[in-house]
């Protein structure tokens, strides 16, 4: 049986082939022992500051507001090493692989930023990396694709299935049914069987720790909104942590509405998706009526996931998060106005919960609000799939 | 608890036989050549059967039956179909074991009592969910046993004993005993050691143990049987001459025949192999 609750209420737990519970009972085991544990700490914080680049800082847009009573802060994870959030649950799991003496680590990716950060601690731990990646996105994100390989990562193409994250989740962890002996699968989000949306929660939760700290410091107050995109869903997890049990801040999660606000075309589990078994977890997910699961559609790589972690269910089950949803012109929209009046390009992923943000301010420009918006990645993986969507 | 398992362990036993139980997905390439492959694999000599329903996600498999599993999903082969395929079958072969292979989500999303209910009622002796672990599996087990089907699970090979004990006093009709980790599929990487797993489960239990993963040879059959392994299952190396003649139902029918000849005679103790 499991040390920690396996379950967010009735959503989680470990639907995995037999074979692979012990590994992720060893993971859960190694998570306990260390996660608070000092030298550990130390180590995971030494990493954040001194190789990924924390703290990242809260930067005020001006522009952007000018002529609202909104004060709008993008936390800015896109400064750090890597470009995205996906470096700060790396590190953690990384040293927990070490601890676990696994030689190999294995990695899902969709749009890349979680690849990289996959690739670049593997080659500081010196750690074999196999990067499972669908084909389409392969395409979409070459220059990803790039980096990876300069780092020393192998990269599995995955053809099978709908060649995006979906499929590359589904072949790491057949590829992790072999190969658990001496391999970690560095699951990237918090979905996936348990243990993982725990750690990936806490590791990511130093986003609304230093966030928390920024905001009192700069505002001498509490935001009235933090928006976050969510596709798996550990950016958001990490903003929301430190905030969810503070109820008057209201969290906003953004999934991705796709190209047309209809059942077929989007990545939007919480929204049009059910309750059912897929990526190891019970979830919302995106399925036909009899259970076959369905190829998610969104412009972002890194949201193009049929389902969502079970800690964002439960939090949308007890409505402590409100979950909205943004489409592709959206996104692009917001991610042009954010380049030209902040001077700052935002993941397509970003762009996403930045649209949201901007929906808000302008339905009342009057109103005296503080919002601050993950800026979860940078988008210079995305500049050719904004090229393309304009094109067309 | 239907019997059927039970009545054929016992009468293979009793001519010191191992049980061939072939392994198809429901509805590959489609239904029809699917219902006419099931019935010549069963005429041909299969002592029980085992049947998926396919499944969009299934991250069990290997690329053969990976592929399976897309080519009905491609020829419309839905969870309805599968059963009334099912309940054709068991109405033309009354005593063979049956036994289903499937993905927990689709016994989630039709809902659990209901989908083992429809099993019941298709005439289905057991079921086989690859990603339910034992950890999550109390709501179906309970279904399981309501609805008279039996539940199998799943023995990896590198299993400790507090799991064994478990899986011992959970199962019925058979353990499923994996020959080794990874998906399903052909290949010769065989290095856990099966011997000691099957002993070990010997001395707890008398239930029957039946290996599977990576079958595809008498030489291996014969082998294995010879372990106090009661029988194997065999799917990718069946699958495959589907993918292979994928054009040719004749041929699909003729090679697989040939494949279920003379894996049934490798499981008959003094049967050699040319």
């Amino acid at each position: 049986m499991t040390i920690l609750n396996s379950y967010f209420g009735k959503f989680g737990g470990m639907y995995v082939p037999q074979i692979l519970v012990p590994a992720l009972l060893q993971l859960e085991k190694y998570f306990v022992k260390y996660h608070d544990n000092k030298t550990f700490k130390k180590d995971m914080n030494y990493l954040l500051n001194n190789y990924a680049g924390r703290p990242t800082p809260l930067t005020l847009c001006n522009n952007l507001t000018k002529g609202t009573n909104t004060k709008l802060y993008l936390k800015r994870e896109d400064l750090l090493h890597s470009g995205a959030h996906k470096i700060n649950q790396v590190i953690g799991q990384a040293l927990l692989a070490k601890k676990m003496k696994k030689k190999k680590i294995i990695a899902e990716t969709g749009a890349g930023q979680h690849g990289v950060s996959t690739a670049m601690i593997s080659a500081l731990f010196n750690l074999k990396c196999s990067i499972y990646m669908g084909s389409k996105d392969i395409e979409r994100q070459y220059t990803n694709v790039l980096k990876m390989k300069l780092l020393g990562a192998k990269i599995i193409p995955v053809v099978s299935g709908s060649k995006t994250l979906k499929s590359a989740c589904n072949e790491a962890i057949r590829a992790w049914s072999h190969s658990y002996h001496d391999t970690h699968y560095m699951v990237g989000t918090s979905a996936g069987p348990h243990p993982y949306p725990s750690i990936v929660h806490r590791f990511q939760s130093i986003i609304s720790l230093e966030a928390e700290k920024q905001i009192l410091k700069l505002e001498d107050k509490y935001p009235e909104i933090i928006i976050a995109c969510v596709g798996g869903g550990s950016n958001a997890i990490g903003i929301f942590s430190k905030f969810l049990s503070k109820n008057n801040i209201k969290l906003i999660g953004v999934e991705a509405g796709g190209n047309k606000n209809i059942k077929d075309h989007n990545s939007a589990s919480l929204k049009y998706g059910k309750l059912g078994i897929y990526f190891g977890m019970k979830s919302k997910i995106l399925q036909n009526y009899e259970g076959q699961i369905k190829e998610s559609h969104s412009i972002s790589a890194g949201l193009d996931f049929p389902s969502v972690g079970p800690e964002h269910t439960w939090l949308n089950y007890i409505k402590r998060v409100k979950y909205v949803t943004i489409q592709d012109h959206e996104a692009i929209s917001a991610f042009k106005i954010i380049c030209k009046k902040e001077g700052i390009i935002p993941a397509l992923e970003s762009s996403h919960a930045l649209a949201y943000a901007i929906k808000i301010i302008k339905k009342d420009p009057t109103i005296k609000q503080t919002i601050i918006v993950n800026l979860s990645g940078r988008g210079d993986k995305d500049v050719l799939s904004v090229k393309n969507f304009i094109k067309s | 608890m239907k019997d059927r398992y039970l009545k054929i362990f016992r009468k293979l036993k009793m001519h010191s036989e191992g049980c061939l139980i072939p392994f198809v997905v429901l509805g590959d390439p489609n239904f029809d050549i699917s219902l006419n492959i099931i019935c010549n694999i069963i005429e041909n000599g299969a002592d029980a059967i085992e049947v998926g329903i396919p499944f969009s996600d299934p991250l069990a498999d290997g690329p053969i039956i990976q592929n399976a599993n897309l080519r009905a999903i491609s020829s419309k082969v839905t969870v309805l179909k599968c059963f009334n395929m099912i309940k054709y079958i068991r109405k033309k072969y009354p005593n063979i074991p049956i036994g289903l292979l499937t993905y927990s989500n689709l016994v989630f999303a039709n809902g659990i009592n209901n989908f083992y209910k429809k099993c019941y009622l298709c005439g289905l002796d057991s079921i086989l969910i690859v990603d339910l672990p034992i950890e999550e599996c109390t709501p179906f087990y309970k279904s399981s046993k309501k609805n008279d089907v039996s539940q199998i699970f799943i023995c990896p090979p590198d299993i400790n004993d507090k799991f064994l004990k478990k899986i011992v006093e959970i199962s019925k009709s058979y353990i499923y005993l994996l020959s080794r980790p990874g998906v399903t599929g052909i290949d010769n990487n065989n290095s856990f050691n099966i011997k000691g797993i099957c002993n070990k489960i010997k001395k707890f239990s008398s239930i029957p143990l039946v290996q599977g993963f990576g079958i595809h040879s008498s030489k291996q059959i014969k082998k294995i049987l010879k372990l106090k392994i009661d029988g194997i299952v065999c799917g990718s190396i069946i699958v495959k001459q589907i993918e292979k003649y994928l054009n040719n139902e004749n041929k699909i029918i003729k090679k697989i025949n040939n494949l279920i000849v003379k894996f049934k005679n490798s499981t008959r103790k003094n049967y050699k192999i040319l």
